[in-house]
């Protein structure tokens, strides 16, 4: 693959070059250029290191409370993982975002601006990568971008150059003239990526960016979502793939039943909230609950699923490894997001 | 609404029509020629003028009329229903400045665009048959766009009311497929007994096939300015209601 370095210009804005080295020896320089200022109103300006910032949302569907009255905050340059299981209210909170959803209650401030009142203002700073295909079919890759770029009215010559500059980026370039239909899974959220970015958005919001890829897919689009960041680019993310969350983001905010569960650096609230490290030790009825019964190895909370006994240790539990012995039954290993999720949103499935 | 940014939308569906050019203009003016094709010389052949004109005159026009609805009313259906759906382009276009307003108008402004060429396309298929029409038919294509403008707005309003491709159906087959046959494309109005002649002269695409009739041959012998007056607010009305259901439909 690819190897990639970024260079960071001084002062600032978001100049940054990526260089990418193709395969066959040969490069390509491609340089993300400045956000362009005739987007940017001319109030707003100086303020603004809060992007987003949303108070007392709520959102009914007649009876039903699908967003309950949540508040948070998005500061410039920070990825936000938005966790959640189906259902949790992700998809309607950020449908208001957009104005897609009109909201039952509260206030939502995106770069100081008033949404939805201003959506066209904020929708030409913001990019969105769908968790739906939604490329225009009919159209080849290249076609497709510069009709995006027709939305957000840009200049041609410009929409000519940031085009070229996507599809390099996202190594489509030598596709330019495919139709969607020909394209892999993994080529066409590159393309709704890249077009997701033809306006050079300020805030990038992902849906689901990997879902359905293989690992090498996955991979370059975090490498790409790694130098969008590196160039202070704000994103929302929504996955539930938890590794990729604790990859790309330096904050969570967990939602469950519309309501905002935890929200803050991911490191911190698995240490303050699930522990160290886990153990999850696999055997008989009988055999757990006797361990259960006797554990007193270090502090530590314990969970009984199935034929399964998780222990969530607080501290280093070196004596329970020692236990435990050289049996192949039981692992060991590092705390990580998907326990603080499954402990804030419980383990029953969520099928609407 | 933002000055024109329904252009673009326009321009989208522009890029994507010309990959099926030959299919979309085989479709939309296959059964109006095939009508004039079979009725007026076919049928024509054996029958006395109908008001001073030969039955293959006498229809013509409105042929031309009802390949406007046809292929605007298609196009706001079927076309627009794929968009809305199963190619989410209405969701992905939304994430961009473009608004609901500007979404609607663009769509309306496409259909009606569609309509307004296959119209031009009639008129300039005619003389094959050896219908002339005078040099008022220029003045005929704005009531054609707007004609187009009205059935692609009504269109869109089934569009915004469908769960699936089938409710089409009721919209063909109750609505487009009556005025193709009892708007006055194929026999006078002017001498229907008088109730039946109201209601006829109410239905949207009987002004536009008697204007159609009067332009093409230059014969003005009744008034065409409440038709003119009638079409246009009948189109305002079919305009707005369409933005206001999509928009119910698009934001919840």
């Amino acid at each position: 693959m690819s190897s990639v370095r970024i260079f960071f210009t001084k002062g600032g804005g978001s100049l940054a070059q990526g260089m990418v080295a193709g395969r066959a020896g040969h490069r390509i320089y491609c340089v993300m250029s400045q956000t362009i200022s005739q987007q940017e109103p001319v109030s707003n300006l100086s303020g603004g290191q809060t992007v987003v910032s949303v108070t007392g949302l709520t959102k009914r569907f007649g009876e039903r409370l699908v967003v309950d009255n949540i508040s948070f905050a998005i500061q410039r340059g920070q990825c936000v993982g938005f966790l959640g299981p189906n259902g949790a209210g992700k998809t309607t909170c950020i449908n208001m975002l957009l104005g897609l959803v009109e909201k039952s209650a509260g206030e939502i401030l995106i770069f100081d601006l008033e949404a939805p009142r201003f959506h066209r203002e904020i929708k030409a700073r913001i990019g969105v990568v769908p968790q739906a295909d939604s490329l225009d079919p009919d159209l080849s890759v290249e076609e497709n971008l510069h009709t995006y770029a027709g939305y957000f009215r840009l200049p041609h010559r410009l929409a000519r150059q940031r085009v070229e500059e996507l599809l390099h980026f996202f190594a489509l370039h030598n596709r330019r003239d495919e139709i969607i239909e020909h394209l892999s899974g993994g080529q066409r959220r590159r393309l709704l990526l890249a077009r997701a970015l033809i306006n050079e958005p300020e805030l990038l919001i992902l849906d689901e960016p990997t879902i359905g890829l293989d690992p090498q897919a996955r991979h370059l689009i975090w490498e790409r979502l790694a130098i969008l960041q590196a160039q202070g680019t704000t994103m929302l993310l929504t996955s539930h793939y938890l590794d990729e969350v604790s990859r790309l983001s330096q904050q969570v905010l967990i939602l469950d039943h519309g309501q905002v569960m935890v929200q803050g650096d991911p490191r911190q609230l698995i240490t303050d909230l699930v522990g160290l490290e886990v153990f999850e030790i696999d055997g008989t009825a009988t055999e757990l609950d006797a361990l259960a019964a006797s554990f007193n190895h270090c502090n530590a909370a314990l969970e009984r699923v199935g034929d399964k006994l998780y222990i969530y240790a607080r501290e280093d539990c070196s004596r329970l490894a020692k236990v435990l012995g050289a049996s192949d039954n039981w692992v060991r290993r590092p705390a990580n997001l998907e326990d603080l999720f499954i402990q804030l949103t419980g383990r029953s499935l969520r099928e609407s | 609404m933002n000055g024109f940014s329904f252009w673009t939308i326009w321009l989208r569906n522009g890029r994507v029509w010309k990959k099926h050019i030959l299919a979309t203009l085989i479709g939309n003016l296959g059964q109006p020629l095939l009508f004039l094709l079979a009725m007026g010389y076919g049928l024509g052949r054996e029958m006395t003028e109908v008001a001073g004109l030969t039955y293959l005159q006498f229809i013509a026009p409105g042929l031309v009329a009802s390949a406007v609805m046809y292929s605007a009313a298609l196009e706001t259906t079927y076309g627009s229903y794929t968009r809305l759906t199963v190619q989410k382009t209405y969701e992905a276009i939304l994430m961009t400045p473009i608004g609901v307003v500007d979404l609607v108008l663009g769509e309306i402004v496409w259909g009606a665009s569609k309509g307004l060429l296959a119209g031009v396309i009639m008129l300039l298929a005619l003389p094959l048959f050896g219908v002339a029409p005078s040099p008022w038919v220029v003045a005929l294509l704005p009531m054609l766009f707007l004609s187009g403008m009205f059935f692609s707005a009504c269109g869109l309003i089934m569009t915004a009311l469908a769960k699936n491709y089938d409710f089409f159906n009721y919209f063909t087959s109750l609505v487009i497929t009556p005025l193709f046959l009892f708007s006055g494309i194929f026999f006078p109005v002017a001498t229907m007994a008088p109730p039946v002649r109201g209601l006829l002269e109410m239905l949207p695409l009987t002004p536009i096939v008697s204007l159609a009739r009067i332009l093409c041959y230059g014969r003005f012998g009744e008034p065409i300015l409440l038709k003119i007056i009638g079409s246009l607010l009948a189109t305002g009305c079919a305009v707005c209601l369409a933005g206001y259901l999509l928009r119910r439909r698009l934001i919840q």
